[in-house]
């Protein structure tokens, strides 16, 4: 059998396979905490929470009104996007003219809530989600097998990372966005309304999060957990590659996900902690992030 | 976050000094009506929220990592009690060593970002070491360290009698508090109050503002430390839940509750998040969503925390 490095094919193959997967979630989650943040100036600590909220949402539908998984995909984000733009309407809009830490401090106990409601309801066992049937198998490609499922994620999650960032990067609607996070007095003097698109915004956002939620579930089981310590690497994540670019997020993203991934294959004794010691070495020689610029 | 401390003035003093006495008394007589080993835990807390408040409070920096150094003294000291047998003064010293180094190293990364990116750094870092404890072979893991003995402090003073203990827990924290109250209230302290208010205009006034930090961090995380390793010896237990992101937050719920940026806010706010988890602990997982709605409601609503409002009352800062 070939080897890479001493490792044979096949494993080195499903671990990288492994770190990609992640690594499409980390993307997911830092571009839309990133996406918040640059309007709202606020990090949202409740992602991992919609993330949670959106697999759940995807449960409900197959097992309460039998919609499966494509319905899902569609009517999470939404449903998840409408209780992120009450929870900005109702709370995070009182706090923009205060410290930018009490949006943080707000988010958290927002997900504290979540989280435990979740639990108190489901247990920290998990559900179990199924993959849709047109997605079951897989390829054989000659070195590895290749399950259907999760070529889907990861080229599903580059498609919506790449549109988020065609939309704001390249459309007209995303150069006002882009206005608004510079200088929104600015934009408001030219007559867009600001405040709906910071809703729009946090919505968008959230949404993200739940869809990146819905495609874990098959992967993942549901579980009122699975997006607490996620989140806190993500947040790794979004310091490594910093927030000031959408590019910036996905590559980060990707690329800290076939990190650990190959850290599961050399030293599987730091595969949970890689990606923190990466975020060190990053602050100790680019504290700024691999393509943040320090304000 | 804007918190009201201008220079002490006599009035004031006065007012903290009365706040002192009760404090002291509060915890002196506590034991007539409460359970001696809840008092302990809180005093160990208050110590541990006050030198939390120092960075938050006094510095303007929100660490949300703080419990690795609570967890690794707590550690730290169990395992220099156990298997190095170190008398308790000794081992305590050695828990708040290993959290003091641990600031520098921890404090030297994080401070180079702010706001934010400092609390998302300082909880990332304090995840990096939560795993470093479940998987490192002296921290016994899931179990943690279990009965760790108290021992006799200084060879004389026999610490499993619970009188001692907690003589020796009073005495520990009212030292942590002073030295803190000093340093808030020393020519450092203000430097420090300068750069909360304005850190370009600290380093324009000749100071090497990224040192003072670090100090500040150093010393919170080794007061924290102490706090730590206190507790551990307290339960005779060092576990896992120690180090975890949930009492991260819990040190930033005691001080958002008791007041941020006050003298005694984090005493009053670890008294009362403590008591309502002895109070709740039938409830299970509610717990969480309780502490989840006041930490909602002190954001929205009560930003300036009991002793804070308190102060604004009387006018006096507290």
């Amino acid at each position: 059998m070939t080897e890479i490095f001493g490792i044979p094919v096949q494993a080195f193959m499903g671990q990288l396979l492994i770190g990609l997967i992640n690594g499409s979630f980390y993307a997911l989650l830092s571009l839309g905490l990133a996406v918040i943040f640059g309007l709202l100036n606020i990090i949202n600590f409740t992602h991992g929470a919609q993330y949670m909220m959106g697999a759940f949402v995807a449960w409900f539908l197959l097992n309460k009104t039998g919609m499966g998984y494509w319905w899902a995909l569609v009517v999470a984000p939404i449903a998840v996007g409408i209780v992120g733009v009450i929870i900005e309407r109702t709370m995070l809009k009182q706090l923009y003219k205060l410290d930018h830490l009490y949006g943080l401090l707000l988010t958290f106990g927002l997900a504290l809530i979540i989280q435990g409601l979740f639990r108190n309801e489901y247990g920290s066992s998990g559900l179990p989600y199924s993959i849709p049937s047109q997605l079951t198998g897989g390829q054989n490609l000659g070195f590895m097998f290749l399950p259907n499922y999760r070529a889907w994620v990861i080229v599903f999650s580059l498609v919506v990372c790449f549109s988020t960032w065609f939309v704001i990067e390249k459309t007209k609607l995303g150069s006002y966005l882009r206005a608004a996070t510079e200088n929104p007095e600015l934009v408001r003097a030219f007559g867009i309304n600001v405040p709906r698109m910071i809703t729009v915004t946090y919505g968008f956002g959230v949404g993200l999060a739940a869809l990146a939620g819905v495609m874990a579930a098959p992967i993942y089981s549901v579980n009122p957990l699975m997006g607490e310590n996620l989140i806190i690497v993500v947040f790794a994540v979004v310091v490594i590659g910093g927030m000031g670019s959408i590019m910036g997020s996905i590559v980060t993203g990707f690329g800290l996900g076939i990190i650990e991934g190959l850290t599961k294959v050399f030293y599987p004794e730091a595969s949970n902690t890689v990606i923190f010691i990466v975020m060190a070495i990053v602050l100790a020689i680019r504290p700024a992030g691999l393509f943040g610029t320090q304000k | 976050m804007s918190a009201v401390l201008p220079a002490a003035k006599s009035g004031e003093v006065g007012a903290q000094r009365i706040a002192f006495v009760v404090m002291l008394a509060f915890f002196i007589l506590g034991p007539l009506v409460m359970y001696p080993v809840f008092l302990m835990k809180v005093m160990c807390f208050a110590l541990f929220a006050a030198a939390f408040n120092l960075l938050i409070g006094f510095v303007g920096l929100l660490s949300f990592g703080h419990a690795m150094f609570l967890g690794t003294a707590g550690y730290v000291c169990a395992h220099a009690a156990k298997v190095w047998g170190f008398t308790p003064e000794l081992a305590i010293l050695a828990g708040a060593a290993a959290a003091a180094a641990l600031g520098l190293v921890t404090g030297l990364l994080a401070i180079r970002r702010q706001g934010i990116y400092f609390a998302m750094i300082t909880l990332a870092l304090a995840q990096m070491i939560f795993f470093l404890c479940l998987q490192a072979p002296f921290t016994g893991g899931e179990d943690g360290i279990q009965a760790v003995p108290r021992g006799r402090l200084l060879g004389l003073l026999d610490l499993s009698n619970v009188w001692n203990m907690y003589g020796t827990v009073l005495v520990i924290f009212v030292a942590g508090f002073l030295l803190i109250y000093r340093t808030v209230h020393s020519p450092f302290g203000q430097v420090l109050k300068a750069i909360r208010e304005n850190e370009a205009r600290t380093t324009s006034l000749g100071y090497n503002t990224t040192r003072y930090k670090l100090m500040a961090f150093v010393l919170s995380a080794a007061l924290s430390g102490v706090a730590g390793a206190t507790n551990a010896l307290v339960f005779q237990l060092a576990a896992l839940n120690s180090v975890h992101w949930s009492m991260s937050g819990e040190v930033v719920l005691m001080n958002l509750v008791g007041g941020l940026g006050t003298i005694f806010g984090p005493v009053v706010g670890a008294f009362v998040v403590l008591a309502m988890e002895n109070y709740l602990a039938t409830l299970g997982f509610w717990i969480t969503i309780v502490q989840g709605a006041i930490f909602v409601l002190c954001v929205l609503a009560f930003r300036r925390g009991i002793v804070g409002e308190l102060g604004r009352l009387m006018r006096k800062p507290i």
